[in-house]
């Protein structure tokens, strides 16, 4: 039953989605690209110039305020985001909750691509990018928090991709390999586990060596675990937001999907579930932590009110939205609360390593244009890397050819 | 499969053992860290100093920066805006009103304080600083990948960065002229050419008494501190002062714990999360697959019945 494959005739199944070069180029005619398109334009020589002429002229970063967004939106909420994938994994392979296997792909698919494109982002941060294999093989500072997260990073960003490989293997209809990495599997979440709890809490535990610099409120000796359940909650939410958006992108492909309306609704009420419980944990530790420096006197003063914004506003509320919603089975308000508590858990990321840092002395830090324009262009980068994955390898959905892994 | 988790944990147990043998030793070693025993040190003594900013000259003189002729630092228009380190310039001299003495401002020299327990060295993963026995905390520009964490977690801010170099960019800060200190009788630039003797330069443990000799004999004159002398752990750079510190420029509020003891809760949980967490997980794992096998067995046994 061996079908002779030509090469045109693999390209164009695998590459332009079984449609001719021509027709492939119109069917990207579409206003979303148009967008992507100028975005391209004009932050892809942004970053050339970031590149030729340095921080100095790109960024607004200065000698006190050696951090900005790179740092701490596309690596600190980034990674944050990004946590979906091992949250999904040790559900579903190490929990054994199989309602949720069909949100696994696609988690390990954002979680895969979130840690790649804020590696990205930070290469452009970092003065002589070109030496990132030195903390790792060339001088080895073993005392650092850094030198933690850069390994945990790296070895994850690879399990990530072992995990993510069996969707490429069944993509390329290679059979042998996809069964070795499938067999891969349960190792790969194990390790996942561990390298996640790790680095998401030490990227909070870079910032307990700056007592004197962050705003007592969100400094406290806590916070390796405020970032490691935060990260949970944000991996949850983006989850939830991850596939609200595929079900109308690609609504082509919802059909072939291994669930059905309801119980899409129903998985994200589960998910919704666990996100509130988490949410009312992470507001209870955030209480404690104010409750240990005995900073209540700061809650009135103008960073205690931003403080209450994000603590009531987007960890209480969304926590009791979640519940609501549990309640009352309904899942379009879990899918907008999930859309709150991304954000929270973003503007929590900025807010300790940017707005909040530095808070006593008077030169405070606002991106550049440049800044910003590099941060949507990778960003615009990772959405169409994203897409054009899930137009081709079956993510969303079960490949027809293979049995369910586990 | 069993081989290949067999195999993958061996590794794991072998990552794990070597991330806690070498983060314990180096814990040990820090817990009773007080400073190299004859270190060197600076005593700034805040009363004598006349703001000719000569010192700053002679830093960028001898660390070959950017310079202007020595004449040009007697314009006194830079006292208007207090200053920092930058890329180019290690010290500088700001100047406080005098709380005491209105008429008599007081100068205040500011560089690396070279901290006996450096937060910039326990936070670069590259290992680019060390402590010197002699004292000085000294940058190693060949390994920095420019990260600029020391900077943020420096609690004096005084590494500063060549944020306008595209491709070779360093981070810079006072050296406490190592090169010469190391020497016999080398002694930094700036206390060489200090004209009225505000800075002194000896071993560190020395100079605390000397400070406070002379806060015994001129009671009046200084405050009853010695800044420096355990602030984050103790610096090799100590300041004697007329008015309280924090009116000069000083943080108050960074406390005497080295900053490198703030990270140590979490490292230690590192290596419990390397020792426990696979054993949870693989406890999780066989949990449910015995329930699946249990629920199989279940409806096989409920088919047969029929």
């Amino acid at each position: 039953m061996e079908k002779i494959v030509t090469r045109e005739s693999w390209i164009r199944e695998n590459i332009f989605l079984g449609m001719s070069f021509r027709d492939y180029v119109k069917s990207n005619l579409t206003p979303f690209n148009f967008i992507a398109a100028l975005i391209l334009i004009f932050g892809v020589p942004v970053m050339v110039y970031r590149i030729i002429y340095g921080l100095g002229p790109a960024t607004n970063l200065s000698d006190n305020n050696p951090w900005g967004i790179w740092i701490g939106f596309d690596m600190m909420t980034g990674v944050a985001l990004a946590a979906g994938g091992f949250v999904m994994g040790t559900a579903v392979h190490l929990f054994g909750m199989k309602e949720y296997r069909p949100l696994v792909r696609p988690a390990i698919l954002t979680g895969f691509l979130g840690y790649l494109f804020a590696v990205i982002g930070l290469l452009f941060d970092l003065g002589r990018y070109y030496r990132l294999p030195y903390p790792m093989f060339v001088s080895l500072g073993v005392s650092s928090i850094l030198f933690l997260v850069a390994w945990h990073v790296a070895l994850y960003l690879t399990t990530q991709f072992v995990e993510w490989c069996p969707a490429i293997f069944e993509w390329l209809n290679m059979k042998k390999f996809r069964k070795f990495v499938v067999s891969l599997t349960i190792g790969a979440t194990i390790f996942g586990v561990i390298l996640s709890t790790l680095h998401q809490s030490a990227l909070g535990s870079l910032f307990l060596l700056m007592p004197s610099k962050l705003h007592p409120l969100w400094y406290s000796s806590l916070i390796p675990v405020y970032f490691f359940v935060s990260a949970i909650i944000a991996g949850i939410a983006m989850v939830i937001v991850e596939s609200m958006l595929s079900h109308r992108v690609f609504k082509e492909q919802v059909p072939k999907m291994a669930m059905n309306h309801a119980q899409f609704n129903s998985i994200t009420i589960g998910l919704g579930k666990a996100a509130s419980a988490l949410l009312f944990t992470y507001f209870c530790l955030k209480i404690v932590g104010v409750a240990h420096g005995n900073h209540w006197d700061l809650i009135n003063t103008k960073y205690g009110y931003w403080w209450l914004v994000e603590v009531v506003g987007f960890v209480l509320i969304p926590a009791f939205l979640y519940a609501f919603g549990v309640r009352n089975d309904n899942a379009k308000l879990i899918r907008i609360t999930s859309v709150i508590t991304v954000i929270g858990i973003a503007l929590n990321r900025v807010n300790q390593s940017i707005i909040c840092f530095n808070w006593n002395i008077e030169e405070q830090y606002i991106p550049s244009w440049m800044e910003v324009t590099i941060t949507i262009t990778i960003i615009t980068i990772g959405l169409l890397t994203f897409r054009w994955i899930i137009n081709r390898m079956p993510i969303l959905y079960d490949h027809p050819d293979y049995e369910i892994e586990h | 499969m069993g081989i290949n988790r067999r195999g993958f944990l061996k590794h794991l147990t072998a990552i794990g053992s070597t991330a806690v043998v070498g983060k314990a030793t180096k814990g040990l070693a820090q817990e009773d860290f007080t400073g190299y025993p004859n270190s060197y040190g600076v005593l700034v003594d805040t009363t004598v100093c006349i703001g000719c900013r000569k010192c700053e000259w002679a830093c960028k003189n001898v660390n070959n920066l950017p310079n202007k002729p020595i004449t040009e630092y007697n314009d006194k228009s830079v006292f208007e805006t207090n200053r920092r380190t930058h890329a180019d310039t290690f010290t500088v001299v700001n100047r406080f009103n005098n709380s005491k003495n209105p008429d008599k401002p007081i100068y205040v020299k500011k560089q690396c304080m070279h901290c006996n327990e450096p937060a910039c060295a326990s936070v670069c993963f590259v290992k680019a600083f060390t402590k010197s026995p002699e004292g000085a905390v000294v940058h190693n520009p060949s390994v920095c990948i420019g990260c600029r964490y020391c900077m943020a977690a420096c609690p004096f801010n005084i590494p500063a960065y060549q944020y306008d170099d595209a491709f070779t960019p360093e981070i810079t800060k006072c050296t406490f002229c190592f090169d010469r200190i190391r020497k016999e009788g080398g002694v930094p630039a700036c206390v060489e050419m200090c004209p009225v003797e505000a800075l002194t330069f000896g071993k560190r443990s020395e100079l605390v008494d000397l400070a406070h000799e002379r806060i015994r004999n001129n009671p009046d004159k200084y405050v009853n501190h010695v800044y420096g002398e355990h602030e984050v752990g103790g610096t090799s750079w100590l300041y004697l002062s007329p008015v309280p510190f924090d009116e000069i420029g000083f943080r108050t509020d960074l406390g005497t714990t080295p900053i490198p003891k703030y990270s140590r809760g979490f490292l230690s949980m590192v290596s419990v999360v390397l020792v426990t967490w696979p054993a949870l997980c693989m406890g999780f794992y066989s949990f449910s697959k015995r329930r699946e096998e249990l629920a199989k067995n279940e409806s096989q046994n409920n088919k047969e019945e029929e």
